[in-house]
């Protein structure tokens, strides 16, 4: 994956703007957060391959970069977007790593289910 | 004693590397066949190499290559992927799943069953692999079962389960161990590094593989 380049990733959401896309969005500290720090609170979410239609997407921030897609009736959101990657079957792939290079955020966009 | 067959069950390539993998190339150089059921191809790992190679949607075939490279050195020959998804084993019909684990059981007819100790293996995945294959074990009348020796790490898992009963010394092995855990490169470069710098004796700990029989209520 590449570091972010915001015109190139704002390009690319709005792309998927307005057609029915699968989305892989998620968020995670990792299964052993709270082993190795008991004070620690884990916590963390996923969804795949949902299937969703936004009228609207933006990349903001300075880096680590949000990005939000406005639907009809709700909202999409992620924070911490450090790269990203458009794969040989067009999905857009958008990732933040954490100090350490691990994976802490993904926020996915495919035209075929993941 | 010379195991008739091991089966080895874990959720995610690269559980068998830091544990067991000493344990399982000594059987392997004993003669002991290994069959080693794998239940997900750790899609949703966070470490992605370091720097990073992989993203969300190449890891599960670069470890998948990986856990191949591993059972390689290891010396196993029967490597089963079961095809679940990474962090979703807990939410499985828990019938089926010891249907799946009970099927290769039944054809492998192991001696002996390594696992993970449900309840005191940290990882939502390893607590529900262990759980699933005393299930289907359970399904044997008692003296038709293999032993089962248990992986644990939970904090609390001394003070519960009490020491270990089954220590191996895994050092005249430990370089086919230290290849296993080099070859799930996305997941161990960054500590395999880690720990290098650290040096001295950050490695010892390799050396011995802990287990808990499990021991049967009925």
């Amino acid at each position: 994956m590449q570091p972010i380049d915001v015109r190139e990733v704002q390009a690319a959401i709005s792309r998927f703007a307005n057609q029915d896309v699968y989305i892989h969005l998620e968020t995670t500290n990792g299964a052993y957060a709270s082993h190795h720090n008991e004070g620690f609170f884990s916590a963390g979410a996923y969804i795949r391959n949902a299937l969703i239609r936004f009228s609207r997407g933006r990349i903001t921030g300075n880096g680590p970069y949000r990005v939000g897609l406005k639907l009809d009736f709700g909202w999409v959101y992620a924070e911490g977007l450090t790269h990203w990657e458009i794969t040989e079957k067009g999905q857009l792939l958008l990732a933040g790593h954490d100090y350490e290079g691990r994976l802490a955020v993904a926020l996915q966009l495919s035209h075929e289910p993941f | 004693m010379k195991e008739k067959h091991v089966l080895v069950v874990f959720p995610h390539p690269d559980d068998e590397a830091f544990g067991v993998s000493g344990t399982l190339a000594q059987h392997i150089e004993n003669g002991t066949p290994v069959t080693y059921a794998c239940l997900t191809l750790g899609e949703m790992g966070r470490n992605m190499g370091a720097p990073p190679f992989a993203n969300r949607e190449t890891l599960p075939l670069i470890r998948k290559k990986e856990l191949e490279e591993a059972c390689k050195v290891i010396g196993i020959h029967d490597l089963r992927l079961l095809g679940y998804r990474d962090k979703t084993v807990e939410f499985e019909d828990e019938e089926l799943l010891a249907d799946r684990i009970g099927e290769i059981v039944a054809e492998t007819n192991p001696s002996l069953v390594i696992t993970f100790y449900p309840g005191y293996s940290v990882h939502p995945d390893h607590d529900a692999c262990g759980a699933a294959v005393i299930r289907a074990l359970k399904r044997l009348p008692k003296d038709k079962r293999p032993t089962v020796h248990c992986v644990a790490f939970a904090k609390n898992c001394e003070q519960d389960l009490g020491k270990p009963d089954v220590i191996r010394d895994v050092s005249p092995v430990i370089e086919k161990k230290l290849a296993a855990i080099q070859a799930h490169r996305s997941q161990t470069e960054g500590l395999m590094k880690a720990a290098k710098k650290r040096g001295g004796d950050a490695l010892e700990w390799l050396k011995t593989e802990r287990f808990w029989t499990y021991k049967w209520e009925d």
